[in-house]
C-alpha cells in the first residue's frame, strides 16, 4: 500500500515518526521540531499538493492524555486521492511551531484560526492576527479552560456612541 | 486594526494616489456580513484585505457541549442555503466514528436530499451572482424553484429553513408518498427553469462581459489554497468526493453522473459549472427516487444508537430503558475514544468534520472544515488588478456564506 511505503521512507529519514489508524484515517505523529521537514518531504517527495485541513484540539480534560495541544494537518494527494493526517503535540509554555505557509498558501487563514482559538503561534507566518475574534480579545476561546458562556466579555463590550463615532 | 496590513504599500507622494475603501460589513452585494478593505488606484483594486468574524458565534464551542443529535440544529445554521447537506456531513462523520452502517432506504433518502440541497444552493449562487450584475429575472426564476424545494423540506420535517432532519443512525421520520410525488414533480419541472436561466444568462452580453476573464483562479493556485467543489472544478481540478470516495448511495450511481469540470477558472466558468452540476444532480435524484428501497430508515434498534419506536417505548420496559439511556446526558452513546475526519461533497465544496471523541455522547472537539472559509481566502488573489465593480462579480461566484465562514 502507498501509505506503508510513505511511512517506510519517512521513518528512514526521521527517527520519531509513529503511525496510527482509525477507519480510513491514517495518521503520522511527529515531534514539533521535525514537523516542517516531514510536511515538506510529504509535499515534495510524495505529491501531497493540497493542505485541506489544519486544526487543533486541546487535550486538557481528555482521558489519559499526556500532552496539552494537538495540531492536525490534513494532506491530500490530488492524483491518487490519498489522504494523510500529520499530527503533532505541543505543551505549555512553548506553543510555537514553524508555519507551513511557505509550503501551502492555504495554510494562511487556517493557521490564523488556530492561533485565534488556541493561542498556538506559527513562526514565520506573514500576518498572524486574530481572524474571527475581535482584535482586543485576550483569551483563546476554544481552550478547554475557557468557559462555554465566556468570561463576561459580552456584557463588558465597549459600546461606541454616536458622539464618539 | 487590520489596517496595519496595508502599511507595506508605497510611501511618499505615490501613496496619495491610493484610496482605501471599506466594502461592508453591511453592503447589499456582500449578501451577508463580511468586510473588505480595498486599496484602490483609481478604479483598480491593487490590494484587498478581507476582515471576517462579524458572524462568529462559537459553533465549534457549542459542539463540545451538545450531543451528537442536538448539534445537528447548530450545523443547520452554518450553510443555511443548503442545511440538509450540513446535517448529512455531520452525521456522516459521527456514524463513521461509531462505525454505523446505514440502511439502504436511509442512504437513498439522504442522497436525494443532499442533491436537492445542492440544487437549492446552486440556484441561489447563480441567481444572486446574476442579480449582483443587474440581471433580476434569472434570480426570480431560480427563487421560484427554491420555494418548491423548501416545500419538499417542509413536507418531510415540518420546517422550511432548518429541517434538522438527520439523526445518528437514521432520520427523524420516514418519508411519505407526498415526498415522492413532490420530488417527481420537481424533477419534471426543473429542467424548464434551468433552460430559462440558461437562455437568460449564458449568452447575455452584459453578463458575459462582466464575468468572463474576471477573477481567474489557476489550477496550481486552486490546489495550493485548498479549494474544493465547483470553485476548484472550474479551474481544472478533477476532484469530487462523490466519485473519489463514494459515501451514502453514490456508489450505485457512479456511471450515472459526471463530474463537471472546466479549465478557464473565471467567474463565468464557475457559473457554468454550477449550472451543469444541477442537471447532473437531477439525474441522481431521478434514479434514486425511482429506485427508493423499501424497509426501515433507522438502523436496528438493538445497536443502541437510535431511539426505539414511540409505541414500543410506551409498551415495553426494554424500549423505555433504551430511550432513557439515549436521552440522559451521562449515558447516551459510547463511541470509541479516537479521532475521525469524515467529509462529504457539499454544494460549496468538501465539507468535513473532524471529531475528537472521548467516549461520550458529546464530541470532545467538533471541528468543521468550512468550504466558504477556504474559498474566501482566495479572494485577495482573485481580485488583484481588477476594477472595483468586479468585486461583486467575484464575491458572487465564490458563493461565500458568512454563517459558514465565521461559524
Amino acid at each position: 500500500m502507498a501509505f506503508d511505503s510513505i511511512v517506510t521512507t519517512l521513518k528512514a529519514k526521521f527517527a520519531d515518526v509513529t503511525t496510527s489508524e482509525f477507519h480510513d484515517n491514517r495518521r503520522l505523529v511527529v515531534k514539533p521540531a521535525q514537523l516542517f521537514d516531514v510536511l515538506k518531504a510529504l509535499r515534495d517527495e510524495h505529491d501531497f499538493h493540497m493542505l485541506f485541513e489544519l486544526t487543533a484540539a486541546d487535550y486538557l480534560k481528555y482521558p489519559k492524555a499526556t500532552d496539552r495541544f494537538g495540531v492536525v494537518y490534513g494532506l491530500l494527494n490530488i492524483q491518487t486521492g490519498e489522504r494523510v493526517f500529520v499530527k503533532t503535540f505541543l505543551n505549555e509554555p512553548d506553543l510555537t511551531i514553524r508555519s507551513a505557509f511557505t509550503l501551502w498558501k492555504g495554510a494562511d487563514w487556517l493557521e490564523r484560526e488556530v492561533y485565534d482559538m488556541y493561542g498556538i503561534v506559527f513562526e514565520g507566518h506573514p500576518d498572524l492576527r486574530r481572524i474571527l475574534m475581535p482584535e482586543a480579545f485576550t483569551s483563546y476561546p476554544l481552550r478547554k479552560d475557557y468557559p462555554l458562556r465566556g468570561r463576561g466579555e459580552r456584557h463588558n463590550f465597549p459600546v461606541i456612541t454616536r458622539a464618539e463615532s | 486594526m487590520p489596517l496595519e496590513a496595508l502599511q507595506t504599500l508605497p510611501e511618499g507622494p505615490e501613496k496619495d494616489y491610493l484610496w482605501t475603501l471599506n466594502f461592508g460589513p453591511q453592503h447589499p452585494a456582500t449578501h451577508t456580513t463580511l468586510r473588505l478593505i480595498l486599496t484602490l488606484d483609481g478604479e483598480t483594486v491593487i490590494k484587498a484585505v478581507p476582515d471576517i468574524g462579524y458572524l462568529h458565534s462559537g459553533f465549534e464551542k457549542l459542539g463540545e457541549d451538545l450531543d451528537f443529535n442536538q448539534y445537528v440544529t447548530i450545523v443547520d445554521r452554518m450553510n443555511y442555503i443548503s442545511p440538509i447537506a450540513n446535517e448529512i456531513a455531520w452525521h456522516h462523520s459521527v456514524e463513521k466514528l461509531m462505525g454505523i452502517e446505514l440502511t439502504p432506504r436511509c442512504k437513498y433518502i439522504r442522497t436525494i436530499l443532499g442533491e436537492l440541497s445542492r440544487i437549492s444552493d446552486h440556484l441561489l449562487c447563480t441567481g444572486a451572482q446574476a442579480l449582483d450584475l443587474g440581471a433580476f429575472t434569472a434570480f426570480l426564476y431560480g427563487f421560484y424553484q427554491r420555494e418548491v424545494l423548501y416545500d419538499i423540506f417542509e413536507t418531510i420535517s415540518g420546517q422550511r429553513f432548518h429541517p434538522s432532519y438527520t439523526r445518528v443512525g437514521g432520520l427523524l421520520f420516514d418519508v411519505g408518498d407526498d415526498f415522492i410525488r413532490q420530488v417527481r414533480a420537481f424533477v419534471k419541472e426543473f429542467p424548464k427553469t434551468h433552460a430559462d436561466m440558461c437562455r437568460l444568462l449564458n449568452r447575455n452580453r452584459i453578463f458575459l462581459e462582466r464575468t468572463q476573464t474576471i477573477g481567474v483562479l489557476s489550477k496550481e493556485l486552486a490546489i495550493d489554497l485548498g479549494c474544493t467543489g465547483p470553485v476548484a472544478r472550474a479551474s481544472g481540478v478533477v476532484r469530487d468526493v462523490r466519485k473519489d470516495e463514494p459515501y451514502l448511495a453514490y456508489a450505485d450511481f457512479q456511471n450515472l453522473f459526471k463530474v463537471v469540470c472546466a479549465e478557464q477558472g473565471d467567474c463565468y466558468t464557475r457559473y457554468l459549472v454550477r449550472m451543469e452540476e444541477m442537471l447532473e444532480s437531477l439525474k441522481i435524484i431521478d434514479a434514486a427516487i425511482e429506485n427508493l428501497p423499501p424497509g426501515p430508515v433507522n438502523v436496528d434498534v438493538n445497536s443502541k444508537a437510535v431511539f426505539p419506536d414511540q409505541q414500543a417505548v410506551y409498551r415495553s420496559i426494554e424500549s423505555m430503558i433504551q430511550h432513557f439511556e439515549l436521552v440522559m446526558p451521562n449515558r447516551q452513546w459510547t463511541p470509541p475514544v479516537d479521532e475521525v475526519y469524515g467529509c462529504t461533497e457539499s454544494p460549496n465544496g468538501e465539507l468535513g468534520f473532524y471529531i475528537v471523541s472521548d467516549g461520550t455522547g458529546v464530541a470532545y472537539r467538533a471541528r468543521t472544515r468550512p468550504p466558504s472559509y477556504i474559498h474566501f481566502a482566495t479572494f485577495p488573489y482573485l481580485i488583484e488588478g481588477h476594477q472595483i465593480s468586479d468585486v461583486v462579480a467575484v464575491l458572487g461566484s465564490l458563493n461565500i456564506i458568512a454563517a459558514e465562514l465565521d461559524r
